[in-house]
């Protein structure tokens, strides 16, 4: 992995057409701004993982539906 | 075409019909592609089932017949990736998390499935804002559940 250094204001490009920006820094929390194209999809990591997940545990379901959903 | 289903043994399904998921959805990125047939007759949940992998399969809902004030915007980069030229193209489904006892299912409303029913491209849809989980109570509340049920 690729480790920088980056003050506050300063920024670091990403290939041709994404701009990564240090907005702020508080205590652990840093804000970042990012320029990207639209087609580029950007998500916070644990979200995804997490939609991973839960995906995983929706396949899991082994009995019938139709009788769950029916059921009193 | 016959495929082999979770739930429904095997189907005959139209080929016109199969959704096309270009890169899966979030966990299952071979997964291209899907057809929605309902569950049951009342056609209340619908089966999101891989035409790839017959064990693969998710029941899904329309989230608006369950929650009243559910709305997220759809991004342009969404809008762009599925073609979508009119809202009226669009069918959005939930896909839930089935538990036994069913009032325990949950419904990931964190990340939709927008479907652009003209040219049936489809995509799981992650929003970025907070306002959904990803485990939302499919029934607000087991008592309420069963007031309604008349008990």
């Amino acid at each position: 992995m690729l480790i920088l250094s980056r003050k506050t204001g300063e920024a670091i490009q990403i290939g041709d057409d994404i701009e990564i920006r240090i907005v702020s820094v508080k205590g652990d929390q840093v804000k970042l701004g990012i320029d990207a194209p639209k087609h580029v999809e950007i998500y916070r990591k644990e979200i995804v993982d997490e939609i991973q997940k839960e995906n995983q545990q929706a396949t899991i379901f082994s009995g019938n539906p139709a009788d769950l959903v029916k059921k009193p | 075409m016959n495929i082999q289903t979770k739930y429904h043994g095997e189907l005959t399904i139209d080929e016109k019909n199969i959704v096309i998921f270009e890169k899966g959805i979030p966990g299952f990125p071979d997964e291209n592609r899907f057809v929605f047939f309902p569950l049951m007759d009342d056609e209340l949940y619908t089966v999101m089932q891989s035409v790839q992998t017959p064990n693969i399969a998710f029941v899904v809902i329309i989230p608006f017949l369950f929650f009243n004030n559910y709305e997220f915007d759809l991004e342009d980069g969404i809008v762009q990736q599925l073609d979508i030229e009119r809202p009226d193209d669009v069918q959005i489904y939930t896909i839930l998390t089935l538990r036994d006892p069913f009032d325990q299912t949950t419904a990931n409303l964190q990340a939709p499935i927008v479907i652009n029913r003209k040219n049936k491209k489809g995509k799981q849809v992650i929003l970025n804002s907070d306002a959904y989980s990803t485990r939302q109570r499919l029934f607000p509340s087991p008592k309420l559940l069963k007031g309604g049920a008349g008990c």
